[in-house]
């Protein structure tokens, strides 16, 4: 709980893919710093799509939100799809009685789902590129 | 303070140390007399009662507070009344009997001082000042128990309504809620976080709101509703609404809400068969491809 | 002796500390707000406070969003400032967390279009404060031109 701003969140690359997450403790200078690398590597690998997966953010508050919003319309501008994966449940609730609607960002439920999303598929690929196997 | 004020406390703290076992007895006799405690509490949790609040006034009149403040600034005593208001609400008397329970003890109180002296005037001073302290606590149980019965109606309201909004699996990945009742603020809480772990557990894509058992749909449900849709598709499923019936509908139309971006459905089946194709569509959260 | 009119601030001083000796719930704590790391200062302060009182999963999340939220307008707005967490008992067992922020920047000039404009979408600026009131159960605001803000949000564990 130190507050130390964590350098390089890492931003993986599958295929066209981009693929990264954003840690609970984002503050101004980590954001600005992350949106500054992540659309580098957009620009320079020619990526087609970005998929963040904020599955240990904890909470949302607008300036996370707006954060996610911007990066999704830059990587839009660079030509790429972004994906935000893994929202928690009581994130998505404060988030729409904050009011804040994340216009524009596209969601999905988990990473592999947003990879699906993506176009970026297991091979062999389910009929629907549904997921498989730890449906309760 | 005047100096038979101080007298009267001595007496009275006196009286509490030394007669305390004749007090607690004759003010659970009182409380049995009274037989407005139409409860199970049992006598030997009343003693119980007795003997904790019967120590906590030592310290109370000790304190040197002015006497209608002993009861709530003296920590162990305001506990012992709150504790006690609480019990009787819990167990379902009503709260006149509690009150009156409470109010009993000045009566074993000053039994206990008449056998120390026999002096009227002390004795006149002495039911004043107890009236004075005793009455605030009968004002506190009286206001806690409110309080605790409308906690309860608080708890029961909350669970009521737990159990009249569960979330169905209907379809693999395909969940709904069948809504009864109206739509309020604390009513959309529970919906959304039943429904939003609900499709976090099933790893549900689609997740359908029935509402042929809602009245009706005047602007705060149907914001409401928007909510609700907009948490879903946070999660990253899409959200189908059901049960929307001709009168719904013209409501919604003429009241200029608008639930255009929200894909609705007559029936249920309707929506299932909606659901149904959004799942087996080209891409798995139903946008599919890369649209530009 | 409270009544159940009077106003919740006002009123149960007493309570508090009559029942902080029996079932101690913590001290009312104040941190600082002024830099960017005392804002996640803030945040696992009040997490572990709304743990402490007992708030479900959602109400934990509602109310550190709205302390950020706050904090974070304190820091921005009013060029820091402070929060202080208080911990309002009811008689009943209701318990609640109370957020207090205070800064002495320049106020807020335009109350009301702060809280009904009060969120933040695509780039602009926002105060948050409309955001962060739907996050609570009580909710008040004191400012002026040149007099600083000072906001006061209670969420109770059952309404």
């Amino acid at each position: 709980m130190t507050g130390q701003p964590q350098p390089g969140v890492p931003i993986l690359r599958l295929g066209d893919v981009l693929v990264t997450g954003l840690l609970n403790e984002l503050d101004d200078r980590t954001a600005v710093a992350f949106t500054e690398e992540l659309t580098e590597r957009i620009s320079a690998e020619g990526a087609r799509g970005v998929l963040i997966d904020i599955s240990r953010l904890e909470i949302i508050d607008s300036f996370v939100a707006r954060t996610l919003m911007e990066l999704t319309t830059v990587a839009r501008l660079l030509g790429a799809r972004v994906i935000v994966a893994g929202m928690r449940p009581p994130v998505a609730i404060t988030l729409v009685e904050l009011g804040i609607e994340l216009v524009g960002v596209e969601t999905a439920l988990n990473p592999e789902q947003g990879l699906a999303a993506l176009g970026w598929r297991q091979a062999p690929q389910p009929p629907e590129g549904a997921r498989r196997g730890t449906a309760r | 303070m005047t100096t038979s004020e101080a007298a009267v406390r001595e007496r009275l703290t006196r009286a509490l140390q030394e007669r305390d076992e004749e007090i607690a007895d004759r003010w659970v006799e009182l409380q049995m007399e009274q037989a407005l405690l139409d409860t199970d509490i049992g006598e030997a949790e009343l003693r119980e009662e007795a003997d904790a609040l019967i120590k906590a006034l030592v310290p109370g009149l000790q304190s040197g507070v002015p006497v209608d403040r002993v009861v709530t600034s003296t920590p162990v005593l305001y506990e012992a009344v709150v504790g006690l208001s609480l019990r009787r609400a819990r167990a379902g008397a009503t709260p006149t009997a509690t009150s009156l329970a409470v109010l009993a003890l000045k009566e074993a109180l000053l039994r206990a001082v008449q056998r120390d002296t026999r002096d009227a005037e002390e004795l006149f001073a002495s039911a004043v000042f107890m009236n004075r302290l005793l009455d605030v606590a009968g004002a506190l149980s009286f206001e806690t128990y409110v309080e605790g019965r409308e906690e309860i109606i608080r708890r029961q309201s909350q669970q009521l309504m737990e159990l009249s909004t569960p979330v169905v699996r209907l379809w693999r990945q395909v969940l709904a809620v069948p809504l009864i009742g109206t739509l309020d603020t604390a009513r959309t809480q529970v919906v959304m976080e039943n429904l939003l772990q609900a499709i976090q557990d099933h790893e549900a894509l689609v997740a359908i709101v029935d509402i042929t058992g809602v009245p009706t749909v005047d602007t705060a449900v149907a914001q409401h509703l928007m909510q609700t849709v907009n948490a879903v598709r946070l999660m990253g499923a899409d959200c189908v609404i059901s049960g929307v019936r001709p009168s719904i509908a013209q409501t919604i139309a003429q009241l200029g809400i608008d639930l255009s971006t929200i894909l609705t459905r007559a029936t249920l089946a309707d929506a299932l068969a909606a659901a149904i194709k959004l799942i087996d569509g080209p891409g798995p959260d139903g946008d599919e491809g890369d649209g530009r | 002796m409270a009544l159940p009119g009077e106003s919740i601030l006002a009123s149960r001083g007493t309570k508090v500390s009559a029942r902080a000796q029996s079932r101690r719930p913590p001290a009312p704590a104040t941190y600082p707000v002024r830099t960017e790391e005392d804002l996640l200062t803030v945040r696992h302060a009040v997490r572990a406070a709304t743990v402490e009182v007992g708030f479900g999963l959602v109400d934990q999340t509602r109310v550190v969003t709205a302390a950020s939220e706050l904090a974070r307008n304190a820091y921005v707005h009013g060029g820091g400032g402070t929060v202080t967490l208080e911990y309002p008992h009811e008689p009943s067992g209701r318990r609640g967390l109370r957020l207090i922020v205070k800064d002495d920047g320049p106020g807020i000039a335009d109350l009301d279009a702060a809280l009904t404009d009060g969120f933040t979408t695509g780039t602009g600026l926002g105060h948050g404060l409309g955001g962060a009131r739907r996050l609570m159960d009580e909710f008040t605001v004191r400012t002026g031109r040149g007099e600083g803000t000072v906001v006061v949000a209670t969420r109770w564990t059952v309404r």
